[in-house]
């Protein structure tokens, strides 16, 4: 399952991607150690699978809490999409 | 009530259940709650098969919300609360639901309802809820593959849609047709905004636009708003439309226009989808719960 975590609004669309059936492969869970914010976490999801997520309060403020590692000019590779192994994870902006 | 505090936004609440069934007969009594922002639904189903539902409106009180759209769906059937098997509480207050069992996600509840709803071919299910909005992908089980949810702005959901029928006094079940009913489509209003789409209609309808041509440039703006969202993860056939803004043919007609497909219809009620599948998902897990007792 792709699950997509954030908003769109007026000012863009802001979505972090988890692939839960690459996440499910992944037995360390770097991702959650990884990101600075500690927006990640892992869940037993619908259909009692434990994998990633991003946790509810930042859902809504992705593009401000995302934001650190997302420098206007340099912007090195982003910490949890390196931490994560699988590759499971994905940012839309 | 005067025209002045009739309150337009008011749809139906109603409650129904098949005085063909005896429940005494039943094996299995499961039930699914949805506690939404706006609505909320109980649905009873015996040994698979829809036997009794509710739908209302939700009050400040989740936990009284759920009890209430409960007791109101067992009403006159003979069934007390104590006689359900087990319960999934899904929607905006599933863990607010008291005599729930379990709690899953709407999304997931959306796309085993949707299933169930519009049968197994059914790839994208499109929730328009009362206060947030789901583009759902889902397998031939009703298994979610890929969703995307928007629920930090109001624009593209029911709730938006009650502020403008307050707005032009219009009745919200009536919006969807009169918005059909202008000779020309009307560029759309404010898309991103319920509350600037609010003030621009206001000066549309101080320019002298007719009401039913403000309605259509909204509904056309909530079409347009869903589609973006849908675009982003793609509309895979079969598609369907879930949720109240299913019921108003004004956006229902205008997101077919724009994806180019028609919708799949069903002879459920579309805003018991989510409860539908919690009802669903708590057969699935009361048998899980048996088979494990009997091993």
């Amino acid at each position: 399952m792709k699950a997509n975590y954030g908003y769109m609004d007026g000012s863009g669309e802001f979505f972090i991607t988890i692939d839960t059936d690459l996440c499910l492969e992944c037995t360390d869970h770097s991702c959650v150690d990884a990101c600075p914010v500690s927006m990640f976490e892992i869940i037993v999801d619908d259909y009692d699978d434990e994998v990633a997520a991003i946790k509810e309060e930042h859902r809504k403020k992705l593009k401000y809490d995302c934001a650190p590692c997302k420098p206007v000019s340099d912007r090195p590779p982003l910490p949890c999409v390196v931490a994560c192994t699988p590759g499971a994870v994905a940012h839309s902006w | 009530m005067s025209e002045n505090t009739k309150e337009f936004w008011r749809w139906k609440e109603y409650n129904w259940h098949d005085e063909r069934v005896d429940p005494k007969d039943a094996e299995t009594i499961s039930a699914g709650v949805d506690v939404g922002s706006v609505s909320s639904q109980a649905v009873v189903m015996i040994d698979g098969k829809l036997y009794a539902y509710s739908n209302m409106r939700t009050g400040s009180d989740s936990p009284d919300s759920a009890r209430k759209a409960m007791s109101w769906a067992l009403e006159n059937t003979g069934l007390a609360l104590d006689d359900i098997h087990y319960t999934v509480g899904t929607g905006y207050g599933r863990v607010n639901v008291p005599f729930a069992n379990r709690a899953i996600t709407e999304i997931a509840c959306h796309a085993r309802g949707g299933n169930l709803m519009y049968g197994s071919t059914v790839r994208t299910i499109l929730d328009m809820g009362g206060q947030d909005c789901k583009a759902i992908h889902c397998d031939e089980k009703g298994k979610v593959t890929n969703f995307l949810m928007n629920d930090k702005c109001a624009a593209g959901t029911g709730r938006g849609m009650e502020v403008f029928a307050d707005l032009l006094a219009v009745s919200i079940e009536e919006v969807g047709e009169l918005s059909l009913d202008v000779d020309e489509e009307p560029p759309p209003v404010s898309s991103t905004c319920v509350v600037f789409a609010k003030s621009e209609a206001s000066s549309l309808l101080r320019e002298g636009w007719s009401k039913k041509r403000v309605l259509a440039a909204y509904c056309s703006a909530m079409a347009h708003r869903v589609v973006s969202l849908l675009e982003r993860i793609g509309v895979e056939k079969d598609f369907a439309i879930t949720g109240g803004i299913a019921k108003n043919s004004g956006v229902v007609t205008r997101l077919e226009r724009e994806l180019n497909l028609i919708s799949l219809k069903s002879k459920y009620d579309t805003q018991v989808a989510g409860a539908l599948g919690a009802a669903l998902f708590a057969k699935t897990l009361v048998e899980k719960q048996r088979k494990k007792v009997a091993q």
